[in-house]
């Protein structure tokens, strides 16, 4: 170790420039995977998207002799493929509140904030990375998750459906874009709440709390409403199928982003205003 | 390029902080100049680091603005080659290691990987700088704050109460860091509650109390007026000597006697007297008052005058 008591003056060091958005997001992607945090939680989602469909695929050929018409009916090879995304979504946005309310827990936001003291930059550029690194790591299990499952239901000719087959390239690949809109949306309630508590049992409630209380309404109010919820919306993006009380994948998804930009939006307008 | 020495300053006009009904800081102006090292003085609370907060643009002031190099800091192009700062709450986060915590920092201004290993190497933490910086202790942490200020080799380090956690050994290679610094030319604003550790380090000190300036002045002089104002005179002829030196402001105890204990008279005056009455004197010597006790003196009755000036406006309007 360099001896405490020498003193040892600062080296200059050229003065390379300005904070630029690019460096911003070089910095994010340092930050990113640098904590373990992060490859825990994408880890879990691997996981949970390629090891759920395929445990449910073995399970549904095991028991298919055994199963009646209408549980045979029940069955959808897209389903059971795409099961794992339900449950790895909420390790992507438990990562993605972390990625925010991480910096105010341990006071690193400060750090942030001095360097890059416009504020902006730091949540583009979290937003931006954190998306681009969800998307890229969950399509390739994503894609896993609907040839193993095929596979493993090969010799159940009901149950085969083609890659090609209209709607199935979309809905496969929707899986991991639904997964990145869910970390976005999860990151701008982090940088709103800035409290990682708060950010995931906020996120938990608007995913998973208040759709099945939907249900207490009236059928006609839930059926009024229900399609217009973010978890809802969002969802028809890997859906193959859409009943007369859903909306279509495009309208769906393009409702779940425009839920994502206005939460960004007022993150970013709380960001720049509030003391840190 | 090297800026204008004359543009290397942090200036506050006016600046107040509310939080809630709080008033932390209360019409603060000021100038931190390059070259010297400028200590920032006030018992905890008094808002020194809130002063810090408002001058990186963390907080936004309610009142009043304050400058780095002639801009607000949010307006700087490159915050990190203008202005370093240790802030004295951490701002590191627990689960990344100090070498990833510095880079990530450096990366937002393209400094290289180069500099990071250099600044590791500077404040002592090479043997550690892959660990995770939750494990670090104090004075570790402290030494990875002024890494992180340092980062950008700015033109102002701003640091607050940079030695604590710090052993004697850090404590003496920060002042020689700080002096070194200001020697370069560099603005120097370092903030404390010691004012020992002020009077060995500062040359300038800005001191403030309840969020108000209550001296902006040399340390020599400060430390002259808060400790000059009583002498110890021994004299063979005291009793003349008592007697000349008598007056309305002037109270002379004898503690011995040839021995007097003189209050409200400058050292120089009273061998003035003395040599004009042709007396002998066998010691002149002002006595210094603790400084910290000094400091509280001063503190003290600023914060209670300027309070109860406050209540005769409010009594008055």
């Amino acid at each position: 170790m360099n001896s405490n008591a020498a003193v040892q003056l600062l080296p200059r060091e050229a003065h390379t420039g300005r904070v630029t958005q690019a460096r911003v997001a070089v910095s994010e992607w340092t930050k990113l995977h640098s904590l373990r945090s992060t490859r825990w939680s994408l880890l879990a989602a691997v996981l949970l998207t390629i090891g759920l469909p395929v445990l449910f695929a073995a399970v549904t050929s095991s028991h298919w002799g055994s199963m009646s018409a209408d549980e045979r009916a029940g069955r959808h090879p897209l389903d059971i493929a795409l099961a794992g995304v339900n449950v790895s979504q909420l390790a992507i946005a438990v990562l993605g509140v972390l990625v925010i309310t991480g910096e105010y827990a341990t006071g690193m936001i400060r750090a942030s904030f001095t360097a890059v003291p416009k504020r902006l930059p730091v949540l583009w550029a979290k937003t931006a990375v954190f998306a681009a690194v969800t998307f890229l790591i969950t399509l390739p299990p994503v894609l896993a998750a609907f040839f193993a499952s095929q596979a493993i239901l090969a010799r159940h000719d009901i149950l085969q459906i083609s890659f090609t087959h209209p709607g199935v390239t979309r809905s496969v690949v929707g899986g991991a874009v639904y997964l990145m809109l869910v970390g976005i949306f999860a990151l701008a309630i982090g940088a709103i709440l800035r409290n990682t508590a708060g950010g995931i049992a906020t996120f938990a409630g608007i995913f998973f709390v208040i759709p099945p209380l939907m249900n207490i309404l009236p059928t006609s109010w839930n059926n009024a409403i229900t399609p217009y919820l973010p978890s809802e919306a969002g969802r028809q993006i890997f859906s193959l199928t859409h009943d007369s009380h859903s909306l279509a994948p495009w309208p769906g998804g393009l409702l779940f982003v425009g839920y994502c930009a206005l939460a960004l939006a007022i993150a970013a307008v709380l960001l720049v205003r509030r003391d840190t | 390029m090297e800026q204008l020495p004359s543009t290397r300053v942090i200036e506050a006009r006016d600046l107040s902080k509310d939080y809630g009904d709080k008033r932390a800081v209360d019409g603060l102006s000021f100038t931190v100049r390059p070259g010297i090292v400028t200590g920032f003085l006030g018992p905890n609370g008094s808002g020194k680091s809130t002063t810090m907060r408002l001058i990186l643009g963390l907080d936004a002031p309610t009142a009043g603005d304050v400058s780095v190099n002639g801009k607000s800091y949010r307006d700087l192009a490159a915050p990190l080659h203008e202005v370093g700062a240790l802030l004295e709450a951490r701002s590191v986060h627990t689960g990344r290691s100090a070498y990833n915590h510095l880079l990530a920092l450096a990366q937002t201004h393209g400094i290289p990987r180069r500099r990071v290993d250099e600044l590791i190497d500077l404040v002592g933490l090479h043997d550690v700088a892959r660990k995770r910086a939750g494990k670090f202790s104090l004075g570790m942490g402290q030494r990875l704050g002024i890494a992180s200020a340092l980062l950008g080799d700015p033109s102002t380090v701003m640091l607050d109460e940079p030695v604590n956690g710090l052993d004697p050994e850090g404590i003496h290679w920060m002042r020689n860091l700080l002096r070194g610094l200001a020697a370069e030319g560099r603005t120097v604003f370092v903030s404390s509650h010691l004012m020992s550790e002020m009077a060995l380090t500062a040359d300038h000190l800005i001191v403030i109390g309840r969020g108000r300036k209550i001296a902006d002045t040399s340390t020599d002089e400060f430390l002259s007026r808060a400790s000059g104002s009583v002498v110890r005179v021994r004299s063979p002829q005291s009793g003349r000597l008592e007697a000349l030196l008598a007056g309305p402001e002037v109270t002379v105890t004898r503690l011995e006697a040839d021995l007097l204990e003189v209050r409200g008279l400058e050292a120089s005056r009273i061998g003035e007297v003395a040599s004009q009455g042709s007396l002998t004197l066998h010691e002149l010597t002002p006595q210094l008052v603790s400084l910290e006790e000094a400091f509280m003196n001063l503190t003290r009755d600023d914060v209670e005058f300027k309070a109860a000036e406050v209540d005769r406006t409010e009594a008055a309007a």
